[in-house]
């Protein structure tokens, strides 16, 4: 028997909740890399790059940015956690390590925003 | 005038694969564990009830079952703890065969455990020679720590690889494995690594930790598998798996 739904109750634990944050911020930044690239080969027309680089001060992606470096610093800490835990035998106090790398993830994406502005 | 009887409303599963859910009425009581819930409800309501149990001291793991959706074993779980707004819902364990109502088909389980060699190979060595392993030694107590499984099937049912992917070995067989490899005794460690590396072996593990979580007798089965991991990455770099 098997039971389905990404909520079933056996998943309701911080384990799980830090493995799928990992998964889907992977895949965030997966999805946003050919962006990145993309950017990066306007620098060389210059006409082009200024434009974006305007468009790039309006607030709402100054947050966005704001909000991809948190993926990123998120992804990075949870990644070091789960590293620890598989070469080190990080054994104790799951949950506050995986707080730690999501504070860790959020505050660098405040202090960027606090930097953008 | 006694006060009136309160009730606890009980969905049981009926069936195998297929099936329904069936409400039961039981009375509740002051200290009641989920097993007795159950054991009521077949001596009183429906002896055709399968269910399995042996001791009810939470030492032979055989009455796990999915309770308000998370495996647990039922004779140490009190109906106070797990009980909402009076309902509890029960279900064969998860990633299990059901063969009927609450009982699973613990045979893949158990096979998974001898694919994962969890079983002590004797050495050459003369017999009457008796091994000395010091309890303080690194191997004796990674193996202490993994010892004390009770064969329940809860991080089975509980892991998400296991519901993934069919041949994965599972928490359980693992942390067998991880056991067994750290008695420096046995004759053939590197007979264990093999048997966790191959396909369904210790690599799938996404370290959700769902089998440390619900382990009743809280081991740690992520942790021995990461062990594994560890273990056959440097039996690999020296070369003694192919």
């Amino acid at each position: 028997m098997s039971v389905s739904g990404i909520a079933r109750a056996s998943r309701a634990h911080p384990g799980f909740v830090a493995a799928l944050i990992h998964r889907l911020s992977g895949l965030a930044l997966a999805a946003f890399l050919p962006m990145h690239f993309l950017v990066l080969g306007l620098a060389l027309e210059a006409e082009s790059f200024t434009g974006l680089i305007d468009w790039t001060n309006q607030p709402w992606v100054k947050i966005s940015e704001a909000l991809l470096v948190s993926t990123l610093s998120v992804h990075f800490a949870g990644g070091l956690r789960l590293l620890a835990v598989e070469f080190f035998g990080l054994t104790r106090a799951q949950s506050l390590w995986i707080a730690l790398a999501l504070a860790f993830g959020l505050g660098v994406g405040v202090l960027f925003l606090m930097k953008a502005f | 005038m006694s006060p009136p009887e309160r009730v606890l409303k009980v969905d049981i599963w009926r069936g195998g694969e297929s099936g329904r859910t069936q409400r039961f009425e039981v009375p509740e009581r002051e200290n009641q564990t989920v097993l007795d819930v159950v054991t009521y409800i077949q001596r009183h309501l429906d002896a055709a009830l399968a269910y399995r149990f042996a001791c009810r001291v939470g030492v032979c793991g055989s009455c796990a079952m999915t309770v308000n959706g998370r495996p647990r074993w039922t004779c140490r779980t009190h109906v106070s703890r797990v009980v909402r707004r009076g309902k509890l819902s029960l279900a064969p364990l998860a990633n299990l065969p059901v063969i009927r109502d609450l009982v699973t088909d613990m045979t893949p389980f158990f096979e998974k455990w001898q694919a994962a060699r969890g079983r002590f190979v004797p050495g050459d060595g003369p017999r009457d020679e008796m091994a000395a392993v010091s309890p303080g030694e690194k191997h004796r107590i990674a193996a202490s720590d993994a010892i004390e499984c009770i064969n329940c099937g809860v991080c089975h049912a509980a892991c998400d690889l296991v519901s993934w992917r069919e041949d994965y070995l599972g928490p359980a067989a693992l942390n067998r494995a991880w056991a067994a490899w750290n008695d420096v005794r046995d004759g053939d460690r590197n007979g264990i690594l093999r048997a966790v590396v191959s396909g369904g072996g210790c690599h799938n593990c996404h370290t959700h930790q769902s089998c440390a979580e619900h382990c009743p007798v809280s081991l740690n089965p992520t942790f021995s598998i990461a062990g594994l991991k560890r273990e056959t990455l440097k039996a690999k770099l020296r070369g003694e798996l192919k």
